[in-house]
C-alpha cells in the first residue's frame, strides 16, 4: 500500500501532471506537490507526487557507491 | 559476468556488511518499522547478509497488518447496504474480519472497486449520484495526505456521495507505544523512507532524546538498507543516538508541507486501536468537524456487532517484534497466503506473508 514509484513529469496542467515511467505515461495530481516543473523526477504514490527526487542527491548516492567500492577492493 | 554497476553495487554491499560485523561486537536487534522494508529485506536476502549478532525484526508498519476486525466488519456492513460502493486499496479485500472478508462480500454481490487512486472515487461518485461512495481511509502518513486531498477535490467538486471511513495510523505514537511496552526489545530502528517524505525527521527525534535509540531514516533499494544499518552500526559503536537521513534523494528535514497542511486541515488526532497492540492514544487521524459530511461514521452511522479476534492468531505479537512467524502454531499450516488467518499473512507488506514467500523462516527457525 505504501509502494512509491519515481516517474518524470513530461507535461503539466493546472495541478495534473503527466509522467513517465518505464515508457508508461499516465495522470497524477499534484495537489501534494504544487511546484513541480516539467523535467522534474517526482515520487508517485497512488496517483499522487508526494516528493520530488533530489537529482544532485541521487548522483551523490552514486558516487559514494563508486567510493566505497574502492575501500572494498 | 556482472557489468560495472553490478560489479560497484557488490563491492558497496562487502564495505557495508563488513564494516557492521566489524562495528557491531554483542547481540543487537534493529526494527524496520515499514512494511515495504520488509519485503525488500526479505526479497534482497539481506537477513542472510548481516553478520549473526544482528538481528533484523520487523515491526507494525504494515497498515493492513495493524488495521483491527471492527474497522473491517464496519467495512463489510456498509458494502451489505444497496445503495453503497465502496472503494478501496487492493489489499484490503482479503483481510478476513470476525466473520467474513470484502472479497467475500464482492463474490456475493456487494460492491467492492478497487482503485488504485483515492482519486478515483471521485469519478465514480459523479458517474453514479444515486448511491453513496465510501473510500477506506486506511494507510499511515504517506497516505493520509492523499485521502485528505480527496476530501478537498470532492469538496471542490460538488460531490456530496462521498465519504470516507477512516482507519488512518501515526507511526511515532506507534513507536512509543512498543517502547514502553517491556516485551519489546529494540536496539536501533530503520525508520519509514515514504513516510518521512511526508512528515520529515524531527518527528522522530524523541527516539533519540527521550530513549536514547537511533534512528535511520532509510530507502528502499537493498544498498540503501545495508547502508542504513551501517549507520545504525556506527552509532552503536559510538554510544551515540541521533535521527539520521540515509534517504535525502527523497526525504527532506521539513518533510511535504503541503502535505501536512492538507493533513491538518481534513482530519484530527484521535486515539486509535492497532491490531496486537490496544489502544494507542492519539495514533489515529479522524475527519475533523469542518469535514463532517465526508465521515462515513458521522454522516451514514449504522450498528455493527461487536468484533471478535481469531484467538490463536499471533499477528499481534509479530507486528511487535516478540515472535518470530514461525512462532505461530497457525504458519504455514492453517495459515498460508492462499488461505490467511490472521493480516499479516494477508498483505504483500505483511511479516508473515514475506516470511512464507521467501522460505526466510527455515533458516533462522
Amino acid at each position: 500500500m505504501c509502494l512509491a514509484v519515481p516517474a518524470k513529469v513530461i507535461d503539466i496542467i493546472d495541478l495534473l501532471a503527466t509522467v513517465e515511467v518505464g515508457g508508461i505515461t499516465r495522470q497524477i495530481s499534484l495537489m501534494l506537490l504544487p511546484d513541480v516543473t516539467i523535467g522534474d523526477f517526482v515520487l508517485v504514490h497512488a496517483g499522487f507526487a508526494i516528493q520530488k527526487v533530489d537529482q544532485e542527491e541521487a548522483r551523490r548516492t552514486t558516487e559514494l557507491l563508486k567510493e566505497l567500492a574502492g575501500y572494498a577492493e | 559476468m556482472l557489468n560495472n554497476r553490478q560489479e560497484t553495487m557488490r563491492q558497496a554491499a562487502a564495505f557495508f556488511t563488513g564494516e557492521i560485523d566489524r562495528l557491531i561486537t554483542k547481540p543487537v536487534r534493529l526494527m524496520e518499522v515499514c512494511g515495504t522494508h520488509t519485503v525488500a529485506i526479505f526479497r534482497a536476502g539481506i537477513r542472510q547478509l548481516l553478520p549473526p549478532q544482528v538481528e533484523l525484526v520487523s515491526g507494525p508498519g504494515c497498515p493492513v497488518c495493524v488495521t483491527p476486525n471492527d474497522y473491517l466488519d464496519t467495512a463489510v456492513a456498509y458494502s451489505r447496504l444497496p445503495d453503497v460502493i465502496i472503494t478501496t486499496f487492493g489489499d484490503m479485500l482479503r483481510v478476513p474480519g470476525s466473520a467474513s472478508s470484502l472479497a467475500a462480500e464482492k463474490a456475493a454481490g456487494s460492491d467492492i472497486r478497487i482503485v488504485y487512486s483515492p482519486l478515483e472515487s471521485l469519478d465514480i461518485a459523479a458517474a453514479h449520484p444515486e448511491k453513496k461512495i465510501i473510500f477506506l481511509a486506511v494507510g499511515f502518513e504517506t497516505t493520509a495526505p492523499l485521502a485528505a486531498a480527496t476530501v478537498l477535490e470532492a469538496e471542490r467538486r460538488g460531490l456530496a456521495n462521498f465519504y470516507v471511513l477512516s482507519a488512518h495510523k501515526l507511526v511515532p505514537p506507534a513507536l512509543s507505544a512498543l517502547l514502553a511496552d517491556r516485551e519489546v526489545r529494540v536496539d536501533g530502528f530503520l525508520l519509514p523512507g515514504n513516510v518521512s517524505a511526508m512528515i520529515g525527521e524531527q518527528p522522530y527525534c524523541f527516539l533519540a532524546e527521550k530513549y536514547h535509540l537511533p534512528g535511520v531514516i532509510a530507502g528502499f533499494d537493498p544498498l540503501d538498507i545495508l547502508q542504513s544499518v551501517y549507520m545504525l552500526a556506527r552509532q552503536i559503536h559510538a554510544s551515540t543516538a541521533i535521527v539520521e537521513n540515509q534517504y535525502r534523494r527523497i526525504v527532506r528535514h521539513e518533510g511535504n508541507p503541503a502535505a501536512r497542511q492538507v493533513l491538518t486541515q481534513v482530519y484530527e488526532t484521535v486515539d486509535a486501536a492497532w491490531r496486537g497492540m490496544g489502544v494507542i492514544p492519539a495514533s489515529g487521524l479522524g475527519v475533523n468537524d469542518r469535514y463532517r459530511r465526508f465521515n462515513a461514521l458521522a454522516a451514514l452511522p449504522l450498528q455493527v456487532e461487536k468484533a471478535s479476534e481469531q484467538a490463536a492468531c499471533r499477528c499481534g505479537e509479530v507486528l511487535r517484534g516478540i515472535i518470530k512467524p514461525a512462532d505461530c502454531l497457525l504458519f504455514g499450516k492453517a495459515c498460508v497466503p492462499e488461505h490467511p488467518v490472521g493480516s499479516c499473512m494477508v498483505s504483500v507488506e505483511g511479516t508473515c506473508a514475506a516470511w512464507y514467500k521467501y522460505g526466510a523462516g527455515k533458516w533462522q527457525v
